[in-house]
């Protein structure tokens, strides 16, 4: 499925999973104050981030082509808003946010393709996020999944009754029908999981095989990982 | 004289939009003994189920190992009692067979090198040990059962719960799971439609009709006063 790769790369084995998550979002949020604050030479400093961004993918070994393919989901949204900077007379700003976008993206598709959601929501709890919306995003997160399956199934049952012929207005009313059904589906679906979860002993709070350690690894990891785009911003003018 | 583990007195339950699904249903069930739990669609043998396990909560008086089942007890109760769930799919939510069979002993309070170890045990238990590593969706629906059975057998429960375990299992896969039931010492409630999957496991039944109890014996005698043994006619038992 294709939804589940995230997960399957979150799995591997590398340098980059092995680090506390502690220390990969510390870095990531470092990463993306530098690449929000850059205002100069994004010309160059774009390409470089992302060239940052593809290395860690490269020692992640995950493939950085379907990486950043991925990242791309941002776009269809900043595209929007970086349309209504250009139409408002801003074309290089327009640019700049969409670009700025993909690479902070890119950015959180690594944390997330180098870390399993349970260590990953665990280490954002050890950096003090609160505790009821880390579990409103390990809910939704699993959620997801459960309505991208729903609506595959629910594809594959209209297409075997011809759903994709009809044309027009009759099909926009059969997809809205469809939709209402399968919020309706997915909402049963997900009762039943949390069912499953509570019959387990499950008390609002994902546990980890392995507790986190945040070890000198961990640290000798974050401070070129924070560092070097910093200074990189800093020596190629980024602006204040 | 056997442990009495499940005692139920007059159990009610109303749905949200006041459609009664459970009207006074008494039960009772003993250490190693298994209870099948028949009954048309809607007639509240899956309801009755959730209130065991405290998903569910109505009136009347339900007793777990003779702790009464209250919000207070609730954990006690998830630690005696396995549920089960007739999808796997819903059941299976963790990334990888090992992971996911981990989650309930996790709960439990237990470390993670002691959850894996219980994990693998139950994993080896229902002949999954080999799977370990793989993405729950990416087996079989026999296999997936499976799972789903070591996922709660990791609990170390006394008491099974296991609604319509035969779905989407194909003959091999049900009779697999027959064996697999046969072979755990726990006391067992099987909630289904499969007669003679019924037959197979338990020695007594219980039958539900609109949210009442109506009658209870040996799963041939039940089927019979309740005209179900009709359809066995012609079919061959399970091994």
């Amino acid at each position: 499925m294709h939804h589940a790769v995230l997960d399957e790369w979150s799995r591997r084995e590398s340098a980059l999973h092995r680090r506390d998550p502690r220390a990969k979002t510390a870095a990531l949020v470092v990463f993306l104050i530098v690449v929000t604050t850059s205002t100069h030479n994004f010309v160059v400093l774009g390409p470089a981030y992302l060239g940052m961004l593809v290395a860690g993918m490269a020692w992640a070994r995950i493939p950085p082509a379907g990486a950043l393919a991925r990242a791309a989901v941002v776009l269809p949204f900043s595209l929007v808003f970086a349309g209504a900077v250009a139409l408002a007379g801003d074309p290089q700003r327009a640019v700049l946010l969409a670009a700025k976008s993909y690479v902070s993206a890119a950015a959180v598709l690594l944390l997330v393709a180098t870390t399993p959601l349970p260590a990953l929501l665990r280490g954002f709890e050890g950096l003090g996020a609160p505790r009821f919306l880390l579990m409103v995003a390990q809910f939704l997160y699993r959620y997801l999944f459960v309505i991208s399956e729903e609506a595959q199934h629910m594809r594959a049952a209209a297409l075997s009754r011809g759903g994709g012929i009809r044309a027009g207005r009759t099909r926009f009313r059969a997809a809205a029908g469809a939709l209402a059904v399968l919020f309706a589906r997915s909402h049963v679906r997900a009762s039943d999981i949390h069912r499953a979860m509570l019959a387990r002993g499950f008390e609002g709070h994902f546990r980890l095989v392995r507790n986190l350690r945040f070890g000198l690894a961990d640290a000798l990891f974050l401070v070129p990982a924070a560092g070097f785009p910093l200074a990189l911003r800093l020596a190629l003018g980024g602006g204040v | 004289m056997s442990r009495r583990l499940i005692e139920v007195r007059d159990l009610r339950f109303r749905y949200h939009d006041g459609t009664p699904a459970l009207n006074g249903v008494d039960f009772w069930l003993d250490a190693r003994e298994t209870v099948a739990l028949l009954g048309p669609n809607g007639s509240g043998k899956t309801t009755f189920v959730l209130h065991l396990n405290g998903l569910l909560s109505g009136e009347g008086t339900i007793e777990i190992c003779g702790v009464p089942l209250t919000k207070e007890t609730l954990s006690h109760a998830r630690r005696k009692i396995g549920l089960v769930f007739q999808d796997s799919d819903s059941q299976l939510f963790m990334p990888t067979v090992i992971e996911d069979a981990a989650f309930g002993p996790l709960n439990l309070g237990l470390t993670g090198d002691e959850a894996m170890e219980r994990a693998r045990e139950a994993l080896a238990q229902v002949g999954m040990a080999a799977a370990e590593n793989r993405a729950p969706w990416h087996l079989s629906a026999g296999e997936k059962k499976r799972v789903a059975i070591a996922g709660i057998l990791a609990m170390r429960p006394e008491i099974l719960i296991l609604d319509e375990p035969t779905t989407f299992l194909d003959p091999p896969a049900a009779a697999a799971l027959l064996q697999l039931l046969r072979e755990l010492p726990q006391a067992k409630i099987v909630v289904t439609h499969d007669v003679l999957f019924a037959g197979a496991v338990a020695p007594r039944a219980v039958f539900f009709e609109k949210g009442a109890v109506v009658g209870e014996g040996t799963v041939p005698d039940v089927l019979q006063r309740f005209g179900w043994s009709g359809p066995l006619t012609g079919l061959r038992t399970l091994p």
